[in-house]
């Protein structure tokens, strides 16, 4: 029972993670229908912000978060306007190859200046709450607690303010918010600064539960595009949900499977999953 | 292209190791056809028929192993490994594609893009048949014939050349064909390609085969030459390489494969500080390819070509069928 | 020719298309007008086999294709264009064309690494029918320009070489006069009559009312998936039912 109680902590910590990376990936999808490859660089540019802000700047663990989420949101939004903008009427497979040149220029910049060592971020949540038997980080309470801060606030956002409203709107009907004379760049830019942001967080909240180092991108990214077919492309709650699976599949996989192939598992339902239903789990309608 | 321009390109390559400097030149370029290969391969399935496989390094990779694992593990000759990595990439393209197919644009990318992830964990973690991260040693070079050794480097740059002219001519072939003009159909749209009676898996899986199984001997030639593969081999990046190689000479035509991976091979050999820092350069050139020149130099080069020569030779031409046309139109209105 | 039983489409509890029956003569212009949203092109999508039709019925002379797919369906004589072509660009017209007629032709991979007798057949004859396409449409003149660089009248004409070249009885042409200058659209109508007068069957979606009130032997309405009125120009134009549809909802079609 309690190595059970522990496998769900452990999948919640995941979950949420994995949530949070693919909530910005389908947020963008939703609205400009870009499968943005990048955005697992931006995750791992949110963590080595974070990491130069704490070591090289001395600043408090939050206020690194802070600015390192300025930063890929910047970042997120100058991809938007130099890239993705440009490339809005492109054939589709261009969109998807210019991510690509995207991703693999961020990681070299990284690369260029902090090197491929792994380096091990610090966070003032350290300790261990040993529950009977159950042990939980500190760390991992903080991501849970954070994930469904976010969470709720970016309903919030959504669902009450006007330019939430908007990005709904857009997400649901992209001709329709044209006629109704919705400012499509403001959306597109303030969907990729939000996705960004949900990045650089996720990032910095995982970052000290694992290693910071260039490549660190490339799983969280992948596994979350599974996600977010699992959950429906451009699906909000489908992002939590999915992620949340594959959070619980991989921690109950790691320790009563094997440990060596959890990461294999995501990419195995995804195959399992696609193979069934070409459209996704939840995928409504027609293509 | 010219067919002198063709011979005289043939008769370089075929100079090429008399012209190097040293050996390692001509191991460079033997390197260089390898991936051309594979290249061709991706052009095939992207670049004609428009399905962007990010699962094609993986490919080349398992073509690699095939050969690795059977020749030091198996005690295999070279000859009947390097068979079996065709076969073995042919049938698992058969497969992967089958399903992943089925699949439209985004889709296909993601799914082929986790496909590709799925080989390089397991090379990298299946220890039992791969041996992991440590990689195979004690492959076999191809068996030679009379004098012809192929652990030496000319010999084999010649081995590597043959294939690579017998690729370039058969997707010529396949390019010309309307085989090659269903594959492009496809491209231009499902649903127009669907309109015309085109049977879209079926010519689907014809493409992702034959470029797997290109992908497949690239790297069986690549286990050959270099004699160790490592789980790096099927790192996603090679994938990416490919698809800069292919962007930059001329994505869909028949000599961008080969004008891109030979030119940026040799830039990046040529400037050595590019080694570890290339992507900062070659991750804005992809983006500024697709935003401003998605033809590549292949076939800017070849538009270039084609409208040089519909505004010199057709000027009195133009004018004469010009009129033609107005007298069909008439016929047409009056009827 | 066409003949359609109780056709429903369903997309999650909407219907697309909803009970719709209708004959379309051999030989004729038939035209589906409608306003934005009727579901026009779904029923050209279900025809052609793009979709599975819900319930109901789609009969080609006679053969069942109600579930036939599409490529299938092409086979047997159902020529198409859309709404938008999208072709090789940086290619000649006549190599956007050669691929029309591949549907008659069986050349395999096989063929092609042996350059067989039967695929260079299959070439030569498939050109010729690219080039005759082409001719009926007027454009043999830009048999070697790019795609690129044609106007969008040409490229309206090279779509319907490319649906000519699958050798169809019937063609089903989604929104042809769209985007093109009302003096082209006149040539693009002449072209429709041409192809009628050479046997074909024309069935077409068009917003623009004064072409089809002046060619089409038949119309039919659609409006929000139903069939409200059908029948010649005339009939149409002065049933009550169809110009309360029009004026009712938002009548970009009426303009």
């Amino acid at each position: 029972m309690t190595t059970f109680l522990q496998q769900v902590f452990n999948g919640l910590t995941l979950g949420s993670i994995y949530g949070l990376v693919a909530l910005g990936l389908t947020l963008v999808y939703g609205i400009l229908h870009i499968p943005n490859f990048a955005h697992g660089a931006l995750y791992m540019v949110g963590a080595f912000m974070s990491y130069f802000f704490m070591v090289d700047m001395g600043v408090h663990y939050w206020v690194a978060m802070a600015g390192s989420a300025v930063v890929v949101a910047v970042l997120g939004i100058i991809c938007e306007r130099l890239v993705f903008h440009p490339l809005r009427n492109s054939p589709p497979i261009h969109d998807k190859i210019a991510a690509i040149g995207i991703l693999l220029f961020l990681e070299a910049v990284v690369h260029m200046f902090w090197g491929s060592d792994f380096r091990r971020m610090s966070t003032p949540f350290s300790g261990v709450v040993n529950l009977d038997g159950v042990f939980l980080r500190e760390q991992g309470i903080l991501i849970i607690a954070s994930t469904v801060v976010l969470v709720v606030a970016l309903n919030l956002f959504l669902r009450k303010t006007m330019v939430g409203a908007t990005i709904i709107a857009m997400a649901q009907n992209r001709d329709g918010a044209f006629l109704v004379g919705i400012d499509a760049n403001r959306v597109a830019m303030m969907t990729f600064a939000i996705s960004g942001i949900l990045a650089a967080v996720a990032a910095t909240l995982y970052a000290p539960m694992n290693l910071v180092y260039p490549a660190m991108g490339h799983l969280v990214i992948m596994k979350a595009f599974v996600i977010i077919i699992l959950g429906g492309m451009g699906s909000i709650p489908g992002a939590i949900v999915g992620g949340m699976i594959i959070g619980f599949a991989e921690a109950f996989g790691g320790y009563y499977i094997s440990d060596a192939y959890k990461d294999i598992i995501a990419f195995a339902l995804l195959v399992v999953i696609l193979s069934i239903r070409p459209q996704g789990l939840f995928a409504k309608g027609a293509h | 292209m010219h067919p002198a321009s063709k011979y005289m390109l043939l008769a370089l390559a075929l100079l090429f190791p008399a012209l190097a400097t040293n050996e390692y030149q001509v191991y460079v370029m033997a390197t260089a056809f390898i991936w051309a290969i594979a290249v061709y391969g991706f052009n095939v399935i992207t670049g004609y028929c428009g399905q962007l496989n990010l699962a094609h390094g993986g490919f080349f990779a398992i073509g690699a192993y095939a050969v690795a694992l059977l020749t030091a593990d198996y005690g295999w000759n070279f000859w009947p490994a390097f068979i079996a990595a065709l076969v073995l990439t042919a049938v698992l393209g058969l497969l992967v594609g089958a399903v992943s197919l089925r699949l439209k644009e985004h889709y296909f990318a993601i799914f082929t893009l986790c496909v590709g992830f799925i080989i390089y964990l397991l090379l990298d973690k299946w220890e039992e048949l791969t041996h992991g991260a440590i990689g195979v040693r004690g492959i076999a070079a191809p068996d030679g014939f009379g004098l012809v050794n192929f652990r030496e480097t000319i010999p084999v740059y010649y081995l590597i050349l043959f294939f690579l002219v017998f690729i370039i001519w058969f997707t010529s072939r396949i390019q010309k064909s309307l085989l090659g003009r269903t594959f492009i159909a496809i491209r231009n749209g499902d649903d127009l390609a669907e309109s015309l009676g085109i049977n879209l898996m079926k010519n689907k899986i014809l493409a992702f085969v034959i470029s797997t199984t290109y992908a497949g001997l690239a790297g069986a030639l690549y286990a050959g030459m270099i004699r160790f593969v490592g789980p790096e081999d099927g790192n996603i990046l090679h994938t990416f390489n490919m698809i800069t190689y292919l962007l930059v000479g001329g994505i869909g035509t028949l000599f961008g494969p080969l004008v891109g991976t030979l030119g940026i091979v040799w830039i990046t050999q040529s400037l050595q500080f590019l080694e570890e820092y290339r992507m900062i350069i070659f991750g804005p050139l992809l983006v500024i390819l697709v935003i401003f020149f998605p033809l590549g130099i292949s076939g800017s080069f070849l538009t270039w070509m084609h409208r040089k020569a519909q505004a010199l030779g057709l000027g009195p031409k133009k004018v004469q069928q010009a009129s033609k046309v107005n007298t069909a139109r008439e016929v047409e209105n009056n009827a | 020719m066409l003949k359609v039983e109780h056709l429903t489409k369903m997309f999650g509890g909407l219907a697309a298309v909803n009970d719709v029956s209708v004959e379309f003569g051999a030989n004729q212009i038939n035209a589906i007008i409608g306003p934005n949203g009727a579901g026009k092109s779904t029923f050209f999508n279900l025809i052609s086999g793009v979709h599975q039709p819900t319930s109901g019925r789609i009969l080609l002379d006679g053969t069942d294709v109600t579930t036939m797919r599409c490529d299938n369906v092409a086979k047997l004589g159902v020529g198409r264009t859309f709404q938008t072509t999208n072709l090789f660009e940086t290619a000649t017209v006549l190599d956007n064309l050669i691929v029309g007629h591949r549907l008659r032709t069986h050349s395999g991979l096989w063929d092609v690494l042996i350059n067989s007798k039967r695929l260079q057949a299959e070439e030569k004859m498939a050109r010729e029918k690219a080039r005759a396409a082409l001719d009926f449409v007027g454009l043999s003149h830009a048999e070697n320009r790019y795609i690129a660089d044609c106007t969008q009248e040409e490229r309206k004409r090279v779509a319907f070489a490319l649906a000519l070249a699958t050798d169809p009885k019937i063609v089903l042409l989604d929104e042809p006069a769209a985007g093109v200058n009302p003096e082209e659209t006149e040539g693009l109508a002449e072209l429709m009559k041409k192809m009628v007068k050479h046997g074909l069957t024309v069935c077409l979606i068009e917003h623009k009312m004064d072409m089809i009130m002046g060619m089409a032997d038949k119309i039919m309405v659609l409006d929000h998936g139903e069939k409200i009125a059908e029948g010649t120009p005339e009939e149409v134009k002065n049933d009550p039912v169809v110009i309360e549809a029009y004026l009712g909802s938002d009548h970009d079609a009426a303009a």
